[in-house]
């Protein structure tokens, strides 16, 4: 196992509605999707976006796109037309999940890095 | 052979650029280019544009894109689809007749939508049984309902179809949905019945694509971004449909960008909730069903969207003052800029509580790299610590004078306060809105949707008399 922050391993877009943040998280094939569903839980999605993010996390699944999609509740700092926030949309959201780090197997890393 | 029907986007927000759609009225061979111009946030823009000039409210880039668009409306026939009305749907188009009449431009039918529009109609609603609660938080209407600046349903397709069926060359609505814009001429074209799920789920996928513009050709793209070729021509996405949902996603060859699974993937589950339940007005669409093939370059094949009911309800947005923000800027450079910044901070902190201004909630970011050494900025260095920071300091207020004086706190700092103090700014108050959106049956608002349909030289005729 080796840590590997998912920003070498992933592509993310968020965006916003309301209050709410979406951010859609996406492996490059289908072993590393199975790694983020075992590491990236709602839960600790919660907790990279600590005091960020005030309500609740739900992770939805879209194995047709090898996504996770992650419903942050509460995350705008009660959202565009009212947040005192510079990204006030959440934009940015999507690059500083990326900044996580995740436990992954060294041979899924090697065939990776082979493709 | 199947028919197909090719459709461009325009806009993703209000502001977005149009030249790319003119590329496309240009080169993309299409018979229809839908807009979607209201962003979540543009209907409280728009409404502060209406309490300033009740004849406005709608996006005022109508008269630049109409302009560079109405030639092609006449020459090749290319239908023109916006929610450009915002709050007001017959200023808008009022504004499309009169560029039309300005470019010399007669016999285009145009059409508009109204009935989003509730701001009205609440007690009435009320009273027939409309809860109006918070769609998430379940919260009381009460209190909110005395204070709104604007209410709008989200309408589905049915008016643009019925538009389309009554001739018009451009249609203009309120607040209809951003996929409906690019579903309707499908429904139209097709005559898709309103219960084929499935083929309207396919529909409202490709109208998700579409709706962001360069969103789906590498614009705002996670990926190998600098791959993108020519993103400042970037494209937007066309699509060409078949009778049976089928699609293709792909662009013109003389723009810029980048189509492929990797760049529609990430606009697939842009601002989506549960990618199995997207739910609109006109289906509830599950995206995890669709399948994605390049099939070329810049050319991806979708299918396999799968659709179910549409709900028996609206969503109903609205709008309500809710208090001000103040924001002041100033930056500090080398050394210890950090260390000022934070002083500088303390400062403002304490002239707040001695002053005794009223605040809700204070937000401090610190901002910059090389603003103000330019490029003789040092990078930064664990040692040297960064070579410049901007504070940005935001507040909330209930009253306009509490953000003003606020504001003024800031400039004295430049002598009063650490020394290196740059690009000091206090922002004027700005009217912060709070959204409330919730749930309404939607034949209360369907009743009051309606379409009418006229020709530019006929309203030219009867207003020169």
């Amino acid at each position: 196992m080796r840590k590997v922050q998912l920003s070498e391993l992933s592509q993310a877009r968020s965006g916003d509605k309301g209050n709410s943040v979406n951010v859609a998280l996406f492996a490059p094939n289908e072993e590393i999707y199975n790694v983020f569903k075992r590491e990236v839980t709602a839960e600790k999605v919660k907790e990279h976006f600590a005091e960020f993010v005030e309500g609740d996390v739900i992770r939805y699944e879209a194995p047709n796109l090898l996504a996770l999609n992650f419903l942050c509740k509460e995350a705008l700092n009660g959202g565009g037309s009212s947040s005192l926030r510079v990204d006030g949309l959440g934009k940015t959201f999507s690059s500083n999940l990326q900044r996580m780090y995740i436990e992954v197997e060294e041979e899924l890393l090697e065939d990776l890095a082979k493709n | 052979m199947m028919k197909t029907v090719r459709i461009g986007a325009a806009q993703g927000f209000y502001g977005d650029t149009i030249e790319p759609a003119v590329d496309i009225a240009k080169n993309g061979n299409v018979d229809y280019i839908s807009f979607d111009c209201l962003a979540e946030l543009t209907m409280s823009i728009l409404v502060k544009d209406k309490l300033k000039d009740p004849t406005k409210g709608y996006t005022k880039d109508i008269t630049t894109s109409m302009k560079a668009l109405l030639p092609y409306v006449k020459e090749k026939g290319i239908k023109l689809l916006t929610n450009a009305g915002g709050i007001n749907p017959e200023g808008a188009y009022e504004e499309v007749v009169r560029v039309a009449k300005e470019l010399g431009i007669t016999g285009l039918k145009i059409a508009v939508v109204t009935g989003d529009n509730i701001l009205e109609r609440i007690s009435e609603l009320r009273d027939k049984g409309v809860s109006f609660k918070d769609m998430e938080t379940g919260d009381s209407f009460e209190t909110v309902q005395d204070k709104l600046l604007f209410a709008n349903a989200y309408l589905g397709v049915k008016p643009i179809v019925e538009a389309l069926h009554q001739g018009a060359d451009i249609v203009v609505t309120g607040r209809t949905t951003d996929t409906a814009q690019f579903l309707a001429p499908l429904v139209y074209e097709f005559g898709w019945k309103e219960d084929d799920w499935d083929r309207l789920a396919q529909g409202i996928l490709m109208g998700h694509l579409m709706e962001c513009s360069a969103q789906s050709t590498g614009g705002n793209f996670s990926g190998n971004w600098w791959d993108v070729e020519d993103m400042d021509r970037i494209g937007y996405p066309i699509a060409e449909v078949k009778e049976n949902g089928d699609f293709i996603l792909t662009k013109t060859e003389t723009s810029g960008g980048m189509v492929n699974f990797d760049t529609i993937k990430e606009q697939m589950l842009y601002e989506i909730h549960d990618p199995a339940a997207y739910i609109t007005p006109d289906v509830v669409a599950n995206f995890t069903t669709a399948k994605l093939e390049e099939i070329g370059k810049n050319r991806i094949f979708i299918t396999g969207t799968t659709g179910s009911p549409r709900p028996d309800t609206l969503k109903v947005v609205m709008g309500y003052p809710n208090g001000y923000r103040g924001q002041v800027i100033i930056g500090y450079s080398w050394p210890d800029a950090v260390k000022k910044v934070k002083k500088a901070e303390s400062i403002i902190r304490k002239q707040i509580e001695q002053r005794g201004i009223k605040i809700e909630e204070i937000m401090v970011d610190y901002i910059g790299h090389n603003a103000l050494h330019g490029p003789t900025a040092a990078p930064p260095t664990e040692e040297d610590g960064l070579n410049e920071v901007f504070m940005r300091m935001a507040v909330r207020t209930k009253s306009y004078q509490d953000a003003e004086k606020f504001r003024r706190l800031v400039v004295p700092l430049g002598l009063n306060g650490p020394p290196y103090g740059g690009g000091l700014n206090g922002v004027r108050p700005r009217t912060l809105l709070g959204m409330w959106a919730s749930l309404v049956p939607r034949e209360f608002i369907e009743d009051e949707v309606k379409v009418q349909v006229k020709e530019v030289e006929k309203i030219a005729e009867s207003s020169t008399k």
